[in-house]
């Protein structure tokens, strides 16, 4: 069957298995376009800035499990599309990014809304192709979706010269990418999973922790049997919350910078670490030389490259988390270590994650109180900074593939975006978007989408007219020497709303949390609720950059505080 | 202590445009010095061979091999150091020679089994193969009668006796079930 590229890249798209497609046209991409209605199955969402085209699909692939997609013509927008793919890049999210290139014979010579897209994503893709030949599109959409998806996840991009949409050649799919230089490792060495049951056996004051890998591998009913089985308490990393029950009596909580502080000391009491689909990143560790110094680590991820690239691991397994967890649990032993889980209490009792009350309202405050509305099963979507953090803490996710955040890049304004793509994949659930008032402003031209299409997206802006964690840095670090923190041009965000036609809010006292949120969650699409909260209220506790547990900041005694 | 070394790596990659690109930005964005690099055809069609010279300790060397191994358009990667290997870089060196110093000049060439290739009134070209060692004599002895320029190709090294070069490869995230132990912390 002969095809143009256009048709055929569209009728690729369907045989992958997708059904959104998040994108804004231009010169270069218009023959896909213009081919659009011939493949009716094919939803294409018209977004506002192609940078939210590619955070959209984003969260799209974390909430569906499947394969986002994102379309941007050539020049600036293939430029706008830097932020969102080294985003996925860093989170390890399964990601196509489809951009238009100007014609094959105008490449080089500086044309119209000509950059060197493959040029410029080559280090923040996990491949990238720039198609010459219309007869290659098959093989490279074939191969794009299998890179992206399998393995360590990640982006890969397409770039797709006019011409070469408009020309016609035979469209024959393959059925499986062959591509022998690409085979991901998946199971574990057998000798290196004994060695790991005999580690645990062993141990006294074993932890497991819980990266990004347990969710995109399914593996969080092998991490609970293993938890379970070998009486390990769980801690999870930003993007491994989730992966295992926040109501479990072998839950910790989050680790490193903003983590619980109970889980910094118990990782520097530890004499086994079993890390699973995480990468020991610096906002993990702090101080490498004095992390965990008391133990031996096994560690588990899909990317050798991962294994002793940060910290030394006595351990190594090389696999797809589930399936080397799912052995792993076939060797190990039975245990129960009262003595380790009796000393984690009493740290638990002396060093509580307290959430401010009484008169301040509070980002924590916020977040508890969402929880608790939504039960812990809520999907949430932030951006970063202070809420964030706050989010991170005091959420108590029930059920994996829930909390959707920018980790490894840290990109302000994902919110936005995010909580639309995670609408678009869970239509029938409400979406909670957290963001502040500092990373909202980057990306809420996306309103305008969320309004046309009603999606059930509730941003929460917890406002503090500044950019608080940068505030926060200056307060602890710089002799609270504030520089370039104050938003003090906020529009009124309830009226911004309004004006986009979506239902807003503003709370300013703690006792309308609760009736705000309930409100939100009653509305039949979108809704708004801006919380003016303590422009003075950090994020505890604080480990500084590069520092250790002994430098952990911890939070001040509140006021009429609980735990 | 971490000791600082220079390795051979040997990597057999897809012969496609971009990938020097993609190698190259590989090493620069990850902070890893490569002192040499050379590229060429391999025995295989589509196939190409890079040959580097990288400078770091038993980490580096790790992590540039898993980081290679990482693009999806390179096939083996072999840390070749510790195996019986030939090395080799060919030389261009073109030296300053008038009527009363040619001689001598050739004479030095001669020394090194190296060829006079081109002469011309004030010049000669000299080529000559060897490691960088015996290169770099050359070039030394040859620098008082004045050297105009210097092309120096890079090392290139294949595996000594019947074994193809890097089939011990180090297959860290293909068939090979786990990576080796680590104990080098950054």
């Amino acid at each position: 069957m002969k095809l143009t590229g256009a048709q055929m890249v569209c009728e690729s798209l369907l045989r992958e298995g997708v059904e959104v497609v998040f994108g804004l046209p231009g010169g270069a991409i218009l023959p896909f376009y213009q081919t659009l209605p011939e493949y009716p199955a094919l939803r294409h969402v018209l977004v506002r800035h192609e940078q939210n085209a590619g955070h959209a699909a984003d969260a799209y692939s974390r909430a569906s499990g499947k394969v986002g997609v994102c379309v941007a013509t050539s020049g600036p927008a293939a430029t706008n599309l830097v932020t969102p793919l080294a985003t996925a890049m860093m989170d390890s999210v399964p990601m196509i990014a489809i951009t238009g290139q100007v014609p094959r014979a105008a490449i080089g010579r500086d044309a119209f809304q000509e950059t060197d897209t493959t040029g410029i994503t080559l280090p923040i893709t996990k491949h990238n192709y720039l198609v010459m030949d219309t007869a290659d599109l098959p093989r490279v959409m074939k191969e794009a979706f299998h890179i992206a998806r399998t393995g360590r996840p990640g982006p890969v991009l397409i770039d797709l010269p006019r011409d070469v949409l408009e020309e016609s050649a035979e469209f024959d799919y393959p059925d499986q990418a062959r591509i022998p230089s690409y085979k991901p490792t998946l199971e574990g060495s057998t000798p290196q999973v004994r060695k790991a049951a005999r580690a645990i056996a062993r141990a006294k004051r074993p932890l497991i922790l819980a990266g990004h890998g347990v969710l995109i591998s399914g593996a969080s009913a092998e991490l609970r049997a293993l938890a379970e089985r070998a009486q390990v308490p769980v801690i999870e990393t930003l993007l491994g919350i989730g992966s295992f029950p926040g109501d479990h009596i072998l839950y910790l909580g989050m680790p490193g910078m903003h983590g619980q502080a109970l889980c910094n000391y118990a990782i520097d009491q530890a004499d086994l670490l079993v890390a699973v689909g995480m990468r020991f990143d610096d906002r993990v560790t702090g101080k490498i030389s004095s992390f965990a110094p008391n133990a031996e680590v096994i560690h588990i991820d899909i990317d050798p490259a991962e294994l002793g690239k940060n910290v030394r691991v006595d351990i190594p397994i090389v696999g797809d988390a589930r399936r080397v967890l799912h052995a792993l649990n076939r060797e190990v032993e039975q245990a129960s270590r009262p003595e380790w889980l009796a000393d984690l209490e009493r740290l638990r009792a002396d060093h509580p994650q307290r959430i401010p009350s009484g008169a301040r309202l509070t980002g924590e405050a916020v977040v508890a109180e969402l929880c608790a509305l939504t039960g812990g099963r809520a999907t949430v979507v932030t951006g970063v900074g202070q809420h964030q953090m706050w989010a991170a803490q005091h959420y108590r996710f029930l059920e994996p593939d829930r909390w959707l955040t920018s980790g490894g890049l840290g990109t302000m304004g994902y919110e936005v975006p995010g909580a639309m793509g995670a609408a678009f994949a869970r239509p029938d659930e409400q979406v909670w978007s957290i963001g502040g008032d500092g990373g909202f402003q980057m990306t809420l031209s996306e309103l305008a989408t969320v309004a046309e299409h009603r999606l059930r997206v509730r941003f929460i802006i917890l406002n503090n007219n500044q950019l608080g964690m940068v505030r926060q840095l200056q307060d602890l670090f710089h002799e609270r020497q504030r520089v370039a923190i104050a938003y003090t041009g906020n529009p009124d965000f309830v009226k911004l709303a309004e004006a986009y036609g979506i239902w807003a809010q503003r709370v300013e006292a703690p006792a309308g949390v609760r009736a705000a949120l309930e409100a939100a969650a009653s509305v039949d699409g979108p809704a708004l609720l801006d919380f003016r909260i303590d422009p003075e209220e950090n994020v505890y506790p604080h480990v500084p950059a590069g520092g250790s547990v002994a430098e952990m900041i911890e939070a001040p005694a509140y006021e009429g505080a609980r735990s | 202590m971490s000791v600082v070394q220079t390795h051979t790596i040997s990597a057999l990659v897809n012969d496609l445009p971009g990938v020097l690109a993609r190698v190259a930005g590989l090493f620069s964005r990850r902070g890893f010095n490569i002192s040499n690099l050379s590229v060429g055809h391999s025995e295989t069609a589509g196939l190409s061979r890079m040959t580097f010279v990288v400078e770091g300790d038993e980490w580096v060397v790790e992590q540039v091999t898993k980081q290679l191994y990482k693009l999806i358009d390179v096939v083996r990667v072999s840390d070749i150091s510790h195996e019986q290997i030939v090395v080799r870089e060919l030389a261009l060196l073109k030296v300053k020679a008038t009527a009363s110093t040619r001689a001598e000049v050739v004479q030095i060439a001669d020394l090194f089994r190296a060829s006079v290739v081109d002469v011309a009134d004030e010049t000669l070209i000299i080529e000559t193969t060897g490691d960088e060692e015996k290169v770099d004599a050359l070039v030394k002895l040859l620098s008082p009668f004045g050297i105009r320029e210097v092309m120096r190709t890079g090392r290139v090294a294949m595996s000594r006796g019947s074994a193809a070069t890097g089939s011990r490869a180090s297959r860290i995230g293909s068939t090979e079930a786990s990576a080796p132990d680590t104990e080098v912390v950054p």
